[in-house]
């Protein structure tokens, strides 16, 4: 089966309104740039997105929110945003703000067929209430319920042409979950090898989760937080 | 006189172990790495990924793909390893990571925290502090006394949305070292040089014990 596409747009055939969307990163570092440009370009609406954050106001996620393409943001921290703080604020964004640990469990359980699990993040605050709690080894926990999508969008370093994933630095992320718990996985990545080049060894995603693979243009990999210390 | 934000660091980093797995939250709990004492060797875990971080990069060696949790370009230490976030959260939540020294906007005196969210204001999110908090075996806050207003952060009970139940040990701020106590509300443990217990004991709303002469902190 040919996993390959030319580019963001044939990759992303089969995206509509109303869609659920996994996309990795965390903050600007490993979203999947070519994937979020292809989306706004198609202006499809009323997304449901799964993501860390939600990007900065001009770039990442956060271009989807300018274009008023999503509904419903599923995340851990979205700071960095003014357009989304103001956006929820004003209740024409619905948020689900999760714990960061808990939102990463919760792809993994999607893409490893458990469906729900307990965690002692969030007992006795808002994000426990309405979960059913059960105390182990003492301690209480509430009930989180598994992840999927009906697409998920990461991006990687170096895949080969089976879809096998190697990340670089941070820019892993949630990219090896969310990657799991895809319908359909389309990975973009900075190099596209022949199968045999990437050493199996050192494979972070195999590529059984990956439906779709690609090569991106154009990275910005824009710095959120650019932070030196003077030369010694 | 109060500490500022560097002494705080300073203090909070007397407070290491030799061994330890560190987690510092954002802003004054990152400055922590600046001052661990000689002698100690900890590893700096970053839950976006990374254990052995090292300092910020020189100018001109910043890598887009290299970030702590505050998205600061960093280093890596020799030794490091880089994770995915599933990974990340199995070590804070499976107590892997010895210590969490993270801020706060409100303390209770039952160890209750709130750091996350001001309803109809400020919502940013919890990124993984609830995580942090809820299993952390050693929670170290790191704040101011009283905030912009000059209101007590150390209270009764929190009054924003909290993050965490019964979960901090130890507050430095920049008047005292204080422990959370089981049930008795908080302990001062530590003046900060030149501030007397009278003032510390005004600025804190919450339940605080005072036994005995209470030492300066030493630097």
């Amino acid at each position: 089966m040919n996993k390959v596409f030319p580019n963001a747009q044939e990759a992303l055939d089969g995206v509509r309104d109303d869609m659920t969307f996994m996309l990795g990163g965390f903050g600007l570092c490993g979203i999947p740039e070519n994937a979020i440009s292809e989306l706004q370009r198609r202006g499809i609406k009323n997304l449901t997105c799964i993501s860390n954050n939600a990007g900065v106001d001009d770039f990442g996620l956060g271009l989807l929110l300018q274009s008023r393409q999503i509904k419903k943001m599923i995340s851990s921290y979205v700071g960095e945003n003014d357009e989304f703080e103001r956006q929820m604020l004003s209740g024409e964004l619905e948020v689900d703000l999760i714990p960061q640990g808990s939102l990463a469990e919760r792809c993994r359980a999607g893409g490893a067929g458990i469906p729900a699990f307990f965690t002692p993040a969030g007992y006795g605050t808002e994000v426990g209430e309405g979960k059913e709690v059960r105390e182990y080894n003492g301690k209480p926990h509430i009930l989180e319920s598994a992840l999927t999508a009906e697409f998920a969008f990461v991006k990687a370093w170096k895949g080969d042409t089976n879809g096998n994933l190697i990340y670089k630095g941070t820019a892993r992320n949630f990219n090896p979950v969310m990657a799991t718990a895809g319908k359909i996985t389309v990975a973009e990545v900075e190099e596209l090898v022949e199968p045999g080049s990437l050493d199996p060894n050192f494979i972070q995603t195999p590529g059984i989760f990956v439906q779709r693979i690609f090569e991106g243009k154009n990275y910005e990999k824009r710095i959120e937080q650019r932070t030196t210390r003077p030369k010694a | 006189m109060a500490l500022d934000k560097q002494q705080i660091a300073q203090r909070i980093a007397q407070e290491l172990v030799d061994g330890w797995y560190v987690n510092l939250g954002i802003g004054i709990p990152t400055l922590v790495a600046n001052f661990v004492p000689e002698g100690i060797s900890v590893e700096f875990q970053s839950e976006n990924g990374i254990l052995g971080m090292g300092p910020f990069p020189v100018e001109g060696e910043e890598d887009a793909d290299m970030i702590n949790a505050g998205k600061q370009t960093v280093t890596l230490q020799d030794g490091a390893a880089i994770f995915d976030s599933s990974t990340s959260f199995a070590m804070i939540r499976g107590q892997h990571v010895q210590l969490t020294v993270l801020g706060a906007m409100e303390v209770a005196d039952n160890g209750d925290i709130a750091n996350w969210k001001i309803p109809g204001k400020m919502v940013k999110g919890m990124g993984g502090a609830m995580d942090l908090v809820a299993s952390a075996e050693n929670i170290i806050v790191a704040m101011t006394h009283t905030n912009k207003r000059g209101d007590s952060k150390l209270l009764k009970a929190c009054t924003l949305p909290i993050t965490g139940v019964q979960c901090v040990k130890r507050i430095v701020t920049d008047l005292a070292v204080l422990e959370v106590t089981d049930s008795d509300g908080f302990r001062l443990i530590e003046r900060a040089p030149g501030v007397d217990v009278e003032e510390i004991v005004a600025k804190t709303e919450g339940r605080l014990i005072v036994e005995g002469d209470i030492p300066e902190m030493q630097f």
